[in-house]
């Protein structure tokens, strides 16, 4: 078999601009074998871990749940459930603190855990996976909750429904884990290299591509080493397994697409629009456990790393653990530990406790020491040096955003391409005078968007008001209008009044007392036709017994008063 | 446990401000010291002088301002300029003249403007430009390299005449001072000598003048000291020297004798710290790399125009002041093309 892996034929690859060369501090959580975490006493399960509508939680405290019970239901097309890491009982549905940059506690559910870890029976294998329909993969993958695990975690099956317009060519699966210390992905593919291409021929089918790119930083030779192995093993000519140059950030999927294919996402577009769709390693992997073992995401790899931890390491890990347990299995904290990161240092957010869970997103935590993660400096002025321009994978010119972003002009920071801008943090990194760039970058697109909304609101209550004052204007035409007919009708009532031939002769001389009477009349018409269709005035729909006596009771004294008490103008008008 | 909580990227920064400028500092060392070597001890007094009226100045301005002193002090930057401008003025010119020079440098030029970061123009440029055009006289009296000089100047007999004007016993002025080779060249030119009659002259060495040959060697290694530290990229000073060596050479191929040969440009004036340390001031140059080629080309083209036909005999200041004002229309039109996007920035 080597000999196969040998004849890998060579990839011409390109190159995005700018890009670090940073120390990539990944040998020290990769040690094998892998653990798994200890079971915590409670998991901290938060109903919205994905991208779009939060879950919708099926269960209340007291419930008893076992191992892969669906928790929560997806709410909406874009969306996904959350489901039992572990069996136990639920303690609590509550708003916790979890894992967010915004720092703000969202809707979780707590489960005490029993120790037995006993499983439910909700998913079953599905074994002719290979012929499976791709609608009820689909559902299959959705109902297991797997999102996007590379970071975003959008949900997949949404992800993996293309549309008709755009047909996929070229799967992509991201396996560069460009960011330093960052490694679960890396012992991912050296560890499962067989289930993670089953979970690529899975999403190949779903999506119809004939061909898959595997990209991997040549950092993890021996990722790249069991994949091409387990490629040739299982004879999947379609997929190439690429060892992509170490550069920051080439994990990003415009820029991974870019180093792969040459080929550059439009602004503002999605990889579909180029006819191609990329998936994280891990997705493919989680993709493969809910087809083939029937598995929801109830668990993942995290990365526990950082010199402020004593013993980095990988751990496979239950969504809900909170964070202190990992710790502690990592050796509990150092004396130097500074921050507590999730995620890597370019593109990771802050934790300020240790009491939240890890979620589905979550590959990393970095405990870093203050020379990892050092506070930040005083910013002096700009320099305009050029290094962020330089160092820009979207070719920006972080610079001038930063004048502009500085000045609140937002229409000119968008002109430069601000929502081009991926905050992989290079700009910031390089830059001499220590200015947060991406905060300010931050800063200019919620402000942009606060700014759109804003527009929205603005012009929808113009268009509100604008059809008000027309309706306005409207209503006061016909009225004139009615009363011109009116008053020509009172000057010739011989002429007009035979039309009315239901209205009672007597009355016929005043049209006023005919108008009422024919609009009485349509009113009954209208009652006794609803009433034979079997459609009853919907709020009269679940009355109680003393209630329609009443009103009975007032449609009678209505009845007895009706001809004398009600206004003519109010009807006619 | 709480933490502290700031947003991305979260990494140690590996440059600073005060690091850039320091780097770029210790880069100017070796030809400021060969100025040293070549013109005399003047030099180290004026880059001291200068040096100290920078900070003193500056330290003025930020406390007028309500800033912080001591963080805009130690970003080297008011060093920097001082130092700059001192390797570009006469070794003995007066104190005075070096205080006027690098005041306007600090307090007009940058602190004006909003100090470091905000200026338009290059400090030490505009400065030198004052000088040269209030007192042309002082400004062009040079000393003779150290092979051509009669009369050394001890450091105190230096001192004396930079702070008190009184010259030692039995010189005088004329005998003392020379003009720089470019001066000479085009002065000579100027009254249609031959160019190889003008070169017959002792003071050439193998491309430039003799000693100012051996400082643009040393301001030559600077610069690529900076590039190989990745202070400077090579845009600019590759785009300026390359535009200057290929017209210089173009006009001397057309006429042997009226016009110097190219390396005469780039080793003689101030070319090579125009193009490394002057050129390359990232406040006052372009930020597009596009933008960059275009402008290290013009001040190469500027430098040749006035040095053949104006009437300054170096012209690396003006060249740069002119450019410093294209800068900004020139980055606007050669923004890169980002990423995703069709078509070329702005064009």
């Amino acid at each position: 078999m080597p000999h196969s892996v040998q004849k890998q034929q060579k990839h011409t690859l390109y190159r995005f601009n700018g890009g670090l060369h940073l120390p990539d501090n990944k040998s020290q959580s990769l040690t094998l074998p892998l653990e798994k975490a200890a079971l915590p006493k409670r998991l901290i399960i938060p109903l919205q871990q994905h991208i779009g509508e939060g879950a919708e939680p099926l269960v209340k405290i007291g419930d008893q749940v076992l191992k892969g019970d669906m928790l929560a239901k997806p709410h909406g097309y874009v969306s996904a459930p959350v489901h039992a890491p572990s069996s136990g009982t639920v303690v609590a549905i509550d708003v916790l603190p979890i894992p967010h940059p915004s720092g703000l506690p969202a809707p979780c559910v707590v489960i005490e855990t029993d120790g037995k870890e006993r499983w439910g029976n909700q998913l079953q294998p599905m074994a002719d996976y290979q012929h499976a329909d791709p609608s009820l993969l689909r559902e299959r993958i959705r109902n297991a909750g797997v999102v996007g695990l590379g970071g975003a975690a959008f949900p997949s099956s949404v992800k993996l429904t293309p549309g008709m317009e755009n047909p996929i060519d070229t799967l992509i699966i991201n396996g560069a884990e460009c960011e330093p210390y960052i490694t679960c992905d890396d012992l991912l593919m050296q560890t499962q290299a067989e289930k993670i291409l089953i979970g690529i021929g899975i999403i190949r089918r779903l999506v119809g591509a004939a061909r898959c790119l595997f990209g991997i930083e040549d950092n993890k030779p021996e990722a790249i080493r069991q994949l091409r192995q387990a490629v040739a093993d299982a004879g999947l000519e379609w997929v190439s397994v690429i060892a992509i140059p170490t550069l920051y950030p080439s994990g990003g999927e415009k820029q991974l697409i870019k180093v792969l294919t040459g080929r550059e996402v439009p602004s503002g577009s999605i990889p579909a629009t180029i006819g191609m769709i990329c998936h994280n390693v891990s997705t493919a992997f989680a993709i493969a456990e809910a087809v083939v073992e029937g598995r929801p995401l109830i668990s993942r790899y995290v990365t526990v790393t950082g010199n402020g931890v004593r013993q980095p390491k990988n751990l496979e890990v239950l969504i809900g653990t909170p964070v202190a347990e990992l710790i502690a299995q990592a050796g509990g904290y150092t004396g130097q530990v500074a921050k507590l990161i999730v995620g890597g240092p370019m593109m990771g957010f802050t934790l300020n406790s240790d009491e939240v869970p890890v979620t589905k997103a979550t590959n990393c935590l970095l405990a870093a020491d203050s020379h990892e993660a050092p506070d930040p400096g005083v910013a002096v002025a700009c320099i305009r040096c050029g290094r962020c321009a330089s160092a820009c994978p979207a070719n920006l010119l972080p610079q001038q955003m930063y004048w502009y972003a500085r000045a609140k002009d937002l229409e000119k920071v968008q002109e430069y391409n601000l929502f081009d801008c991926i905050e992989c943090g290079c700009c910031s990194h390089v830059c001499p005078s220590h200015i947060p760039l991406v905060q300010y970058f931050r800063f200019a697109k919620t402000e942009s968007w606060a700014q759109e909304k804003e527009q929205r609101a603005a012009e929808r209550a113009r268009q509100r008001h604008e059809a008000q004052l027309a309706r306005k204007e409207r209503l006061e035409a016909e009225r004139k209008a009615k009363l011109r007919q009116k008053k020509e009708a009172l000057k010739k009532p011989a002429v007009q009044q035979p039309d009315a031939a239901q209205v009672d002769s007597a009355d016929a001389v005043d049209p006023k007392k005919a108008a009422i009477a024919a609009a009485l009349q349509r009113a009954a018409e209208k009652k006794a036709r609803l009433a034979e269709q079997g459609v009853e005035p919907k709020n009269q729909a679940d009355l109680s017994e003393p209630q329609k006596q009443a009103i009975e009771r007032v449609d009678k004294r209505r009845a007895n008063s009706d001809a004398n008490s009600v206004t003519s103008e109010k009807q006619g008008g | 446990m709480r933490f502290s909580t700031i947003t991305s990227p979260h990494s140690a920064r590996p440059n600073s401000v005060s690091r850039t400028m320091l780097l770029v500092i210790l880069a100017l060392l070796p030809g400021a010291a060969a100025m040293i070597w070549y013109f005399g001890w003047g030099v180290l007094i004026n880059m001291i002088l200068a040096s100290v009226t920078a900070v003193a100045c500056e330290a003025l301005a930020v406390r007028l301002r309500n800033r912080p002193v001591l963080p805009v002090i130690g970003d080297f930057s008011a060093v920097l300029t001082a130092l700059l401008l001192a390797v570009a003025l006469p070794p003995l010119l007066p104190w005075w003249l070096t205080v006027i020079g690098v005041a306007f440098a600090i307090l007009m030029v940058k602190q004006i403007y909003g100090g470091l970061g905000y200026n338009p123009f290059n400090p030490a440029m505009a400065a030198y430009v004052l000088l040269l055009v209030s007192y042309p006289v002082q400004m062009t009296s040079w000393l003779p390299p150290e092979m051509l000089n009669e009369h050394p100047l001890t450091l105190l007999q230096s001192a004396s005449v930079i702070f008190t004007g009184a010259l030692p016993a039995g010189l005088s002025w004329d005998a003392l001072t020379m003009a720089t080779p470019l001066d000479a060249m085009f002065t000579q030119l100027d009254q249609s000598r031959m160019l190889s009659e003008i070169l017959a002259q002792p003071l050439w060495g193998d491309f430039g003048g003799r000693g100012w040959e051996w400082v643009g060697n040393w301001y030559l290694l600077g610069g690529l000291f900076l590039l190989y530290k990745r202070v400077i990229s090579w845009h600019i000073p590759v785009s300026m020297l390359g535009s200057l060596l290929v017209i210089a050479m173009l006009f001397h191929f057309l006429d042997q004798e009226a016009y110097p040969f190219g390396m005469f440009h780039i080793f003689t004036g101030g070319t090579l710290l125009g193009a490394f340390f002057i050129a390359t001031d990232p406040v006052s140059a372009c930020t597009t790399r596009k933008g960059q080629l275009v402008y290290g080309a013009c001040i190469g083209l500027l430098v040749f125009i006035i040095r053949t036909w104006g009437g300054y005999p170096d012209a690396v200041a003006f060249a740069v002041l002119l450019m410093n004002m294209a800068a900004p229309t020139i980055d606007y039109y050669t923004q890169p093309r980002a990423f995703g996007h069709q078509g070329a920035g702005r064009d």
